[in-house]
């Protein structure tokens, strides 16, 4: 599935957020979304799933508009991965992944057999089937990242679009989740994450989103910001961007000067 | 994964066990008990030839007094839990109570009021029903103006609406004449059953079906709603109207209670969390438990309220002399974790 946004404008009162931001995601690629703190890279998230509208612009789902979709229909294409879940009672991590069904089941239904499989498919995709009974406050932070990245599975939606899927994770964590993406596009899935770490958007990406802090996007692969000089007027700091030989395979390394 | 299904089933059926017993046992406690073997033989004689046994007495406080005081005591116990339930997932605050949309606050003014006005019976539950809704109406319509954060507008809104009711009903008292009035208001305000007969069972028993059905239908998508609400958007629901529906059933429910038993605390706070521990968190099971668990409850104090003493005592001291050590239980009990 492919997801497009053209010219998206967004303001709040005067102050301009985003600014003709245009970008295209093709199934089976990874674009990740950068920028610093108040760059717009959230709200951009937000208009994407329907949260906010924008002033101007449009959101194409395989060429359709996705905003004047019917919400039920845009969550089988879509789905949506927060930063950090706020769960506030004790839900199983089958329970929670089953949630992900809800554009699938009827207003008055309550999940089938088929529903429970799907979930179960899901968790067994990321490989954590055996935390299936596990009450999701008894995850680790990881965990409960991949469950969220479950229930957008189970969604059966072909476009992810995750917050700063790493934001609170320790650095073992981290890596698990960009692996999980990465395999995820391998399996024909659409992404676009946000990250404040230029590394992990360097590490996984196809594209990478540049947000600057006049509201504008700039799209570009990594192999284009090898210089280091975008990413370095990006963020301000003077940055060194290399690639390295791990051993398997080359990696594209991003650090301070 | 089939094991958590089955566990569902079972804790539903120790609790129909449960409130079944509650239910037969409360007949055999009273001034004038029925065994449970009599018990059953004077039910099935209205739809079965049974020679009759027993005293026609008997057959009299079944069906004439304790049947419709069960039967309400069952109804109010199962709406106050189930609307304590509703409103702690969609607030998402296991701490919110029945009373959280100014519900009962509306609905003690609207009985106040109307024994001010010299009404009785119905037209006492009749004016606390109404006020009662009226206060839900307000809460919404100003919570509703607070265009971001629709929640905690709803929540502030019911804090304000409260205490405006609450207001109403002191001044209710300062003006209710202290011979007869008075005293009427206060024990009405206490929460009591004294008064539930047939006349108040077929006036809640309609409405109260009308609020519980859309509840156990929608109970799966109740739980989407304790998500964070961007959460719940992106999973394609209709999460505003879900909501209203589950408020307008709650609110329903409350009010109904309030009309015929005045105010009793702590029920739809403190069984929803034994619900929760007891039959776990899915609103699939926990709709369905706490219905039970709040029927048998309410029952059982019922019973106690008006055998444990010469003159009954009423429900609603009870209910907080059991509820508010309990729930510091639980606050200790949270600390410790």
């Amino acid at each position: 599935m492919r997801l497009e946004t053209r010219n998206i404008s967004f303001g709040y009162g005067r102050r301009r957020i985003l600014s003709e931001v245009s970008l295209l995601i093709e199934g089976g690629h990874i674009a990740s979304l950068i920028g610093r703190n108040g760059a717009g890279k959230t709200t951009l998230i937000r208009i994407i799933m329907g949260f906010l509208s924008p002033d101007e612009g449009s959101v194409l789902i395989d060429g359709s508009d996705a905003i004047s979709m019917k919400a039920e229909d845009r969550a089988k294409a879509i789905a949506y991965i927060p930063q950090y879940s706020s769960m506030v009672y004790r839900y199983t991590v089958l329970d929670s992944v089953l949630m992900g069904r809800a554009p699938h089941i009827g207003l008055f239904g309550h999940p089938g057999k088929k529903d429970i499989d799907k979930a179960a498919e899901a968790l067994a995709m990321l490989g954590i089937e055996d935390l299936a009974e596990r009450p999701c406050d008894e995850l680790s932070g990881g965990e409960r990242q991949l469950m969220m990245i479950a229930r957008a599975l189970a969604q059966d939606a072909r476009i992810l679009i995750l917050d700063e899927p790493t934001s609170s994770l320790d650095y073992p964590n981290q890596l698990l989740v960009m692996e999980t993406i990465s395999r995820l596009r391998e399996k024909g899935y659409s992404i676009l994450f946000s990250t404040h770490n230029p590394e992990h958007a360097l590490m996984v990406s196809d594209t990478i989103i540049m947000l600057g802090m006049d509201g504008k996007a700039v799209s570009r692969n990594p192999e284009e910001l090898l210089d280091g000089r975008e990413l370095s007027s990006l963020y301000g700091r003077k940055l060194c961007i290399s690639r390295i030989e791990t051993g398997k395979g080359e990696r594209i390394v991003c650090v301070p000067e | 994964m089939r094991t958590t299904e089955r566990r569902r089933k079972e804790v539903l059926a120790v609790l129909i066990i449960i409130y079944l017993a509650i239910f037969v046992l409360s007949f055999s406690i009273g001034r004038f008990p029925v065994s449970p073997i009599e018990l059953m033989r004077i039910l099935l004689s209205r739809i079965l030839p049974i020679e009759k046994t027993w005293a026609a007495q008997a057959e009299a406080v079944v069906f004439s007094i304790r049947l419709p005081r069960i039967a309400v005591s069952s109804l109010i116990g199962a709406a106050l839990a189930l609307s304590g339930s509703i409103f702690q997932i969609i607030f998402r605050n296991p701490m919110v109570s029945p009373d959280v949309l100014g519900c009962s606050a509306g609905a003690g003014f609207g009985a106040a009021l109307a024994l001010l006005l010299g009404l009785s019976g119905l037209g006492v539950s009749l004016s606390a029903f109404i006020a009662g809704l009226a206060a839900v109406m307000i809460v919404w319509r100003i919570g509703s103006v607070m265009k971001g954060n629709h929640i905690l507008g709803l929540i502030l809104s019911g804090i304000m609406v409260s205490s405006v009711f609450q207001s109403a009903t002191s001044f209710v008292k300062l003006v209710a004449d202290p011979e007869n009035e008075l005293p009427a208001i206060t024990y009405f305000l206490m929460g009591s059953l004294a008064g539930a007969g047939k006349d108040e069972l077929m006036l809640i028993i309609l409405p109260m079906v009308i609020a519980f059905i859309p509840v156990l239908l929608l109970s799966w998508r109740l739980n989407i709603l304790s998500l964070p609400e961007e959460e719940a958007l992106s999973l394609g629901i209709p999460v505003r109207m879900i909501r209203a529906i589950a408020i307008a059933s709650a609110s329903l429910m409350t009010a109904l209670t309030v009309a015929v038993a005045g105010m009793i605390g702590w029920v739809g706070l403190v069984i929803p969390h034994i619900t929760r521990m007891t039959a776990g968190t899915d609103a699939r099971t926990a709709v369905p438990a706490s219905v039970l668990l709040g029927a048998a409850f309410l029952t059982a104090v019922d019973t106690a309220s008006r055998s444990m003493a010469t003159s009954e005592i009423p429900i609603g001291i009870l209910t907080s002399f059991i509820g508010a050590p309990f729930f510091l239980y639980l606050i200790i009990r949270e600390g410790r974790r």
